[in-house]
Order: C-alpha cells, then structure tokens, then sequence
C-alpha cells in the first residue's frame, strides 16, 4: 500500500505541509518495502487548480490513503472519486504521522 | 476623426474611475458608457439608465461522454487551466476552472466523447440614460472569471460613437481585456504609495499593450509627490487634476454626477476629453 504525505521538507522528519494542492513537496511511502520517495510538487505554483492536478499526481502514484493538513473541495472530489482515505488535520512529522496512521 | 475608445483604468481601487468614466460621457459629444467592471458595475448609479434589454452571456463548457470516454487523459494534459481531472471511472470537469478554450474537445481522440454545453455566466443590460446609449455587464455570483462577459459588453460597442469604457480595478486579466484595443487608456490614481505602486502596474499593463496613457491625479492636496516625479520620469501627462474637497464627495454620495452638480466641472471635464483627443492624435 502507498501513502501519499504533504511535506514541507526532503526526509521524514520534514514537518507535514499543512496545504495540500500547493504544499511543497509530496512523500510517497510504500508499507510493503519500507521506503518512501519525495518529489517536489510539480503545482506548487499553478495559476489555477493546484488542487485538481496535485490530486491527479496523487491517482497517478496509485496511492490509497492521504496523509495532509487541509484539502479543498475541488481537490477532495477528484480523491473521493477513487475512493482515496484522505485524512486531514495532520501535524507534525512525516514520521510522526505514518507512525500514528493505524492499517 | 473617427470615434474613439477610451478606457479608464486604475491599478489602485477606489481611486475614482467610475467618477471619471461617467462625467466624461456626459461631455463627451456622441458617447457611449460601457461598464466593464462587471464584477461590480456601478455607473448606473450615477446615469441612472433606463433598461431597455437584458441578454444572457454563456460560455461553453465540455462534457465528457463516460460510455465513449476510454480515460487516456489527453484532454486533462492539455488543458492549461487544470480544469480536468482523470480517475479509473470518469473524467471530472471543473466548471469554475475552466477558460472555455475547446482544447479539450480538440485533441480528444474519440469522436463525441467530448460534446460542449452552454453555461450561463452573466447578462448584458443595454439601457439610455438620457441620451447616452449605456451597457452594463454583470457576472453571476460565484463565477470566478469576469472576460467572457466583458467580451459581451465590448460586442455591444457602438462604431458610430465614443466609447467610454469603466474598467475594473487591478492589472489582472478583467482589466486587460478591457483596456487591450482601446486608443487611449485614462489612469486614475491619488497621491499615495499604494497608488503610486499600482499606478506604476497599471502603466506597465498599458505598454506591454500598445495603449498610449495619461493620468488623473484625484484628491490630488492629499499624500506626497511621488506620484507626479514618476509621471514626469515615466514622460506620462498629468491631464487633470481633482482636489479632495468636500462639495465633490457629497454630489458623489447622492449620486450627482460633477458635470451636473457643478457647471464649473463641466468645463474641466470638457477640457479633459480635448487633452485625451490630442493625445491620440499626435500619439
């Protein structure tokens, strides 16, 4: 399963960014083998629709729960469509938050 | 001379264009007010025009057709809006991101899967006020982009008179388009930093598209300097200068234009439109 965490740094002891379609970068954490990639996010700077596009990386990646502080609406209609587990209200580390997120 | 477009601009709100938008059509011989601020019009408040129709704006919109629709996502990487988004099952279109520009619809390659629809935005109201042929775009509430109904209102430009048209606050794309095509564009501002910083934006919107501009300095007693020693650098005329006084903000706050308050302002006005009808002439 891959999780998907909006973060503000490269590493899991990066705080959580607490935006997600501009947040700044995005961790993609793989429970089956433990390991995790970060890439900058790519609509950090969008005119419009970060949000839309962020979440589109998000179904991309084949992600299933994400990890963040706020999701707007449009963002989160792209998510629910696939069924995606956004929790929202996340703070802290991308450390702290994987080791509180029970699956 | 042929009749001209002159829009009237500010970077800076609140600075007085609507002020100097519809004083200048009542002096100005054979003129037609526009109001491009359609986001919130308010030159009827002054003209208080007579409606004489309302016609809906509408601007496409795509639908996806999900039974013929295979999900290859061609559409969502060449929207440059981000209006689309592709799950497994369906394709999600944002309404209020989107520009309307058919790229979708374009490089989509299964024959009806994209369709458009029309989409209501906004209304044009043409009216009179007195003699003066008057339209006003409004966009809905909730509607984040104001040019499809600005294109509206400028259709409805008379070629046989002066257009005057009230454009909306800021350089963003509202105020460009409105601004883009006209022969002159008036800048109002007052003597203050901000002015000054948004009036220097406002400037820069105008040469990048071709406009020739000139200033009117309003409340021009208060603040600093700063505004006229750019204008003197920037080599932009000061065509009139309005002192904050109080007899001028209580015909504005009865909705009494100066031209007809004050008989005095009909001769500054005037003087005005002969300036800006100069400036185009040897611009």
């Amino acid at each position: 399963m891959k999780i998907a965490i909006t973060s503000s740094g490269l590493n899991l002891d990066s705080a959580i960014d607490p935006k997600f379609g501009r947040c700044a970068y995005l961790t993609l954490f793989d429970t089956d083998s433990n390991t995790f990639t970060v890439t900058a996010n790519p609509f950090q700077n969008a005119h419009g629709g970060a949000g839309t596009q962020t979440a589109q990386w998000v179904l991309n990646q084949n992600a299933t729960v994400l990890l963040t502080g706020h999701c707007g609406p449009k963002a989160a209609a792209v998510l629910n469509a696939e069924n995606i587990r956004v929790v929202e209200g996340v703070t802290g580390t991308v450390r702290e938050a994987l080791a509180q997120l029970s699956y | 001379m042929k009749p001209l477009t002159i829009a009237i601009a500010s970077g800076k709100g609140g600075t007085g264009k609507t002020t100097i938008a519809i004083n200048l059509a009542l002096v100005v011989p054979n003129a037609q007010y526009l109001d491009c601020d359609v986001e919130a019009p308010n030159g009827h408040l002054f003209l208080h025009s007579k409606k004489l129709t309302t016609t809906t704006v509408r601007t496409p919109l795509p639908q996806i057709d999900n039974s013929l629709c295979t999900r290859c996502g061609e559409c969502a990487d060449a929207c440059k809006f981000n209006a689309l988004a592709v799950t497994k099952q369906q394709v999600l279109v944002f309404a209020d991101l989107c520009h309307s520009c058919g790229a979708c619809r374009y490089v989509c390659p299964i024959d009806g899967a994209i369709t458009e629809i029309e989409r209501d935005i906004g209304t044009v109201i043409n009216g009179v006020a007195e003699k003066i042929p008057t339209v006003q775009g409004l966009l809905n509430i909730g509607e984040s982009s104001a040019v499809p109904v600005i294109k509206a209102v400028h259709e409805q430009a008379l070629a046989a008179q002066h257009r005057i048209l009230d454009a909306p606050p800021g350089t963003a794309c509202a105020m460009v388009e409105t601004v883009r095509g006209a022969d002159y564009c008036v800048l109002v501002t007052e003597p203050t930093p901000f002015g000054l910083n948004d009036l220097a934006l406002a400037v820069g919107v105008t040469r990048a598209l071709g406009v020739p501009c000139g200033l009117v300095l309003n409340r021009c007693d208060v603040g600093d300097q700063t505004v006229l020693d750019y204008c003197h650098e920037q080599n932009i005329p000061v065509l009139l200068s309005i002192p904050f006084e109080r007899s001028l903000a209580e015909a504005y706050s009865c909705g009494v234009p100066w031209v007809t308050a004050q008989p005095a302002w009909r001769e500054q006005f005037q003087a005005l439109w002969q300036a800006i009808e100069r400036k185009v002439i040897t611009a």
